[in-house]
């Protein structure tokens, strides 16, 4: 039967974790799947999960009135969803939705903030690999506010 | 010193007097997009077609309104006939959006240097377009797609503003439903309706299959998209030397004499549109000259 410790070993965001604090981490990791349209999660929601996504799409969107939902970002194969879970007030900010088969490996938030208070080399490896994402998450949504491909006349 | 003109003269790629614009005829103008249009020309009788190689550009001539460089964004293995697709923004670009079936315009060209399709042999490749700039790459696709067997794999990501801006949509699908290359589309702005990718064309990279240490990039688009894009690629183990950009410059002359298309010490005509990274590096750090 495949177990998801090496599954989470080789993947980019958790790679070079040292053997304690990754089975600290596929204590609290699950199989998870979306079928296409299926929401994830919505904003506002309570947030004490994130999704290392194996497969699939999916598409992080704002509900604005009179525009309805606006996709801003799309995640996909090998991508990590959500942050929320780390900052407090623990609430979703945009709503995920998979807009085709998605397979994940959802890791329980609440249980990995409890580790990480009682760990905090545990607590700080994954702070510093979630600022890299928030980094290259932040950088990339300045670049689309740039209008690159407007005419700019 | 001899004059320069006779050193270019003396050039193959150069006509005769490469001032003087041979007459084409429109013979297809097709809309891309809202304010994008291709334009199919035929050559002159017993000009014998036009041959260029991916990455060249041409200087398009309006009567009586100006003249622009615009690249070629047809197949050069088809010489029968010369396409440009061309953005309407100014006044000659919007003249050209104005001609019909029949009209003629005047072409001078080709000039520049090529991607770098040739010593790319036995590599991957990576083609990363930006709005338009995925007009000036589609000859490097159509060859590289035509010799497929001599590549590694084959990758071409591109990034628009909105699914409604997105150039070639049917020759890219095309293009994607082939199991030799992987074709990526990201768009800035979207509604839920478009179910592809949102976000900027640099997001695209670490989700493609490249082996970095044997990898020839090929980037062309707003100088902005592009240094972003070079970082990614550096980030991913390309090297310098293997990144080659297309750079864009006002240009009158189109030979080098006027001094209009001057990037630091060279000069986009003569030493480009298409330079590798590594040897332009430190100008793309210059704010002043930026674009």
């Amino acid at each position: 039967m495949e177990t998801l410790d090496p599954i989470l070993a080789e993947h980019p965001f958790l790679r070079g974790l040292d053997q304690r604090h990754l089975r600290l981490i596929v204590g609290c990791a699950s199989n998870v799947r979306f079928d296409a349209g299926q929401t994830i999660f919505k904003e506002g929601e309570e947030a004490n999960q994130f999704y290392v996504i194996r497969s699939g799409k999916v598409a992080l969107q704002i509900y604005a009135a009179e525009r309805g939902s606006i996709t801003v970002d799309t995640l996909g194969e090998g991508d990590i969803l959500g942050w929320s879970w780390l900052i407090p007030p623990y609430n979703w900010h945009f709503d995920a939705e998979a807009t085709e088969l998605t397979r994940a490996i959802a890791l329980d938030g609440k249980c990995l903030r409890k580790k990480c208070e009682e760990d905090h080399d545990l607590g700080y490896e994954l702070l510093k690999r979630f600022s890299n994402i928030i980094h290259q998450r932040l950088e990339a949504t300045r670049l689309q506010l740039l209008d690159l491909y407007g005419t700019h006349a | 010193m001899e004059p320069m003109l006779e050193v270019e003269l003396s050039e193959d790629r150069v006509a005769v007097d490469p001032m003087v614009p041979s007459l084409f005829a429109v013979t297809r103008i097709h809309r891309e997009t809202r304010d994008t249009f291709t334009l199919t020309l035929e050559p002159p009788e017993g000009n014998g077609g036009f041959n260029f190689t991916p990455g060249q550009f041409n200087m398009l001539y309006a009567f009586g309104v100006g003249e622009v460089p615009i690249s070629i964004s047809g197949d050069p293995g088809d010489g029968r006939l010369l396409t440009h697709t061309i953005r309407a923004v100014g006044s000659v670009t919007k003249a050209f959006c104005g001609l019909k079936k029949s009209d003629s315009l005047g072409v001078r060209g080709p000039f520049g240097c090529p991607w770098p399709v040739h010593q790319a042999g036995g590599k991957d490749i990576v083609i990363i377009g930006g709005g338009i700039g995925l007009a000036p790459l589609r000859p490097a696709v159509y060859h590289v797609l035509s010799h497929r067997e001599k590549y590694g794999k084959v990758a071409l990501l591109y990034g628009a503003r909105t699914p409604n801006d997105i150039l070639y949509l049917r020759e890219l699908e095309q293009w994607r439903a082939r199991f030799d290359v992987e074709v990526h589309i990201t768009v800035d702005h979207a509604t839920t309706a478009w179910r592809s990718n949102v976000g900027v064309v640099t997001r695209l990279i670490p989700r493609t299959s490249f082996d970095p240490s044997n990898t020839i990039a090929m980037i062309c688009g707003p100088e902005v998209m592009m240094r972003f894009t070079v970082q990614e690629l550096l980030k991913r183990g390309v090297e310098s030397s293997d990144i080659y950009v297309s750079m864009e410059r006002n240009m009158k002359c189109g030979l080098g004499f006027c001094g209009h298309c001057q990037y630091g010490p060279l000069f986009i005509w003569k030493d480009g549109p298409v330079f590798s990274f590594d040897r332009i590096r430190a100008l793309f750090a210059v704010r002043e000259i930026r674009r």
